[in-house]
């Protein structure tokens, strides 16, 4: 009966033969575990139908769910980082830059675009985790300044959505002064009397919170999104101790006062239209 | 005084001067030849060493024990200072310090992390790693620095704002991104110069200014070598070369545009003559104010936001 004894213990498939599970035919909530087609999970915007859970998009599915009929004009779709330093660590940052751009078929973390929410104009700037853990460097920062420049130039507010796990070592000190750039930016919208909207999605942490992603008109999140500025790993190495339930989610800055509100990825459409109404 | 590894050399020609004099006392022989012959020879050695310092040696330099630390420079700087306290929200936040003081006649206001000089007072100013309350303390001076049109300066030297429980719950991260905004628009001039350590977002948290200078051996960065040894090759023995790749050091910095000066440390460190390093600070001080003060307000913020917007290198078209 060999067929039901396993002879061999442990795992023997090397990582590397290990077959990635077919995309787009299942979908497993990470949250409440359950099995949803992805043709469901997709009509629902990613959310889980069962528990709400919502599971990480990018720049292409926000657009798809902001924009009416999903018409936007992209702004500076070709800008790509540049190697500056010459920065290596286990790989050429140059190539892993390449690599991304290949395996992702984006070409930075972050995308900025203008269209219109329920006939209100808004330039949408939206971080891609899937590019580098959504890190910011040079391209983030100058995209954002980029549409900051053109939202005043045409008097249009602004959105930046935030998926972030902080800044892009490779870049360096120029990655630390686009927190720099971008915050010193936005006082020009404050300035014009332009309103700024920062949704924080999961993860929105480091250098990303440090800077735009906190300095909102509004500030607001997905749910159950994680947002902080120092790593939960580091805090509780700190601290030697460990940390409460629910800590650095939206739930916990809505809480302690950081956010205005937390809007479900379903109602997201009607409630910036709603909001965008009161400054017509 | 304390010697790094790199230092060891020095040490060992101090030794001998050490032994020489001993000798001198003893035997009532002259000696002082021997003597200046090694003294000479430790000023050769010290410039030598110096002026090839690699990053890892800047960084262990802008953490040496024996460095200033912002209330020394305060001190020395300025003919009369009172220390001002708390955010008026949440607490005083010991690891940032600030004021108003008196510099040849020109009230300002100063502020800037503070680190310890022993093991209780380093506790006592948690590590120069400021909490939120810090990075509100020093806007609610800068701010009052704005309302009374008196110069800002601020020292910077931290290993990081702090990561820690209530530093999360008081919020960290909005802390620190109010005080690039409300900075960045600051009607006064502002002075901003690295004496120690420049970690990232706690460094930039005060970081905005008309005038950005590092003083000679130290090093701004998004992140320490060692952490980012640890993430990047995923082990702590990276340092060295992680401080390379990062090219954290003053002349780094300002071959990029990232900062606007460089200000030269006497010989073997600020350490090593600590009051000349505080009437280099004050010179320079007094020579970006004479050049900052007359311009208008309207004219420095847009010369600041344009500053830092130019930051970054990007491929537009490819």
């Amino acid at each position: 009966m060999s067929w039901f004894k396993r002879r061999i213990q442990g795992i023997t498939t090397s990582t590397r033969e290990k077959k990635e599970a077919p995309d787009g035919i299942w979908f497993k909530c990470p949250d409440c575990k359950s099995a949803i087609p992805m043709v469901d999970l997709k009509d629902n915007l990613y959310v889980c139908p069962k528990c709400e859970f919502h599971s990480r998009i990018g720049s292409k599915e926000y657009f798809e769910i902001i924009f009416d009929n999903n018409e936007f004009k992209e702004l500076m779709p070709e800008m790509i980082a540049k190697d500056f330093l010459h920065f290596v660590d286990l790989k050429p940052y140059d190539q892993r830059l390449k690599d991304t751009i290949k395996k992702t078929k984006l070409k930075d973390a972050m995308r900025s675009a203008h269209g219109k929410v329920e006939g209100f104009d808004l330039v949408v700037c939206c971080m891609d985790f899937a590019f580098i853990g959504g890190s910011m460097g040079s391209v983030v920062g100058e995209k954002i300044s980029k549409s900051i420049d053109y939202c005043l130039q045409h008097k249009l507010p602004l959105m930046i959505i935030s998926k972030s796990g902080g800044a892009r070592m490779m870049e360096s000190a120029f990655s630390l002064m686009q927190m720099a750039k971008t915050s010193a930016k936005l006082t020009l919208m404050t300035e014009a009397g332009l309103p700024y909207i920062s949704l924080c999605t999961d993860p929105t942490t480091g250098g990303v919170t440090a800077s735009y992603a906190m300095l909102g008109d509004f500030n607001i999140a997905e749910p159950k999104a994680m947002i902080g500025f120092a790593g939960p790993r580091v805090i509780k190495e700190t601290i030697k101790k460990d940390l409460p339930e629910g800590f650095q989610t939206s739930e916990f800055l809505l809480e302690t006062g950081f956010l205005d509100f937390i809007v479900n990825r379903k109602q997201l459409k009607s409630q910036l239209a709603k909001l965008l109404a009161m400054f017509r | 005084m304390t010697f790094l590894d790199f230092e060891k050399p020095i040490e060992e020609l101090y030794k001998q001067i050490e032994k020489t004099k001993e000798i001198a006392e003893k035997t009532k022989v002259d000696m002082s030849s021997t003597v200046k012959e090694l003294e000479d020879s430790i000023l050769e050695l010290k410039k030598k060493i110096y002026g090839e310092l690699t990053p890892w040696q800047r960084v262990q330099l802008s953490r040496h024990p024996e460095r200033p630390y912002t209330l020394f420079y305060i001190e020395q700087i300025c003919e009369s200072f009172i220390e001002l306290h708390g955010d008026r929200n949440v607490k005083d936040d010991k690891a940032m310090v600030g004021g108003i003081g008196m510099i040849d006649g020109q009230s300002v206001v100063i502020v800037g992390q503070q680190k310890g000089a022993n093991t209780k007072m380093r506790q006592y100013r948690n590590f120069g790693m400021p909490n939120p309350e810090g990075y509100r303390k020093a806007l609610r001076l800068m701010k009052m620095a704005e309302r009374f049109n008196k110069p800002v300066i601020t020292f910077i030297d931290t290993p990081g704002a702090f990561p820690g429980l209530e530093a999360e719950e008081r919020g960290q991260g909005e802390a620190i991104a109010r005080n690039l905004f409300e900075m960045a628009k600051l009607k006064v001039p502002i002075i901003c110069i690295i004496i120690g350590e420049g970690a990232s977002g706690g460094a930039l948290g005060i970081g905005i200014g008309d005038k950005v200078l590092m003083l000679e051996n130290t090093w701004y960065s998004v992140i320490s070598p060692e952490s980012c040894s640890s993430i990047l090759w995923r082990s702590w023995d990276f340092k060295e070369k992680a401080a390379e790749q990062l090219k954290l050091t003053a002349d780094d910095m300002k071959s990029f545009n990232l900062i606007d000066g460089i200000v030269k440390e006497p010989l073997g460190g600020a350490h090593a003559n600590p009051d000349e390093m505080a009437a280099i600070i004050k010179k320079e001080i007094k020579k970006y104010l004479a050049e900052l003060m007359p311009q208008s307000a309207a004219e420095r913020i847009a010369k600041r936001i344009k500053k830092f917007d130019a930051m970054g290198e990007v491929n537009e078209n490819l």
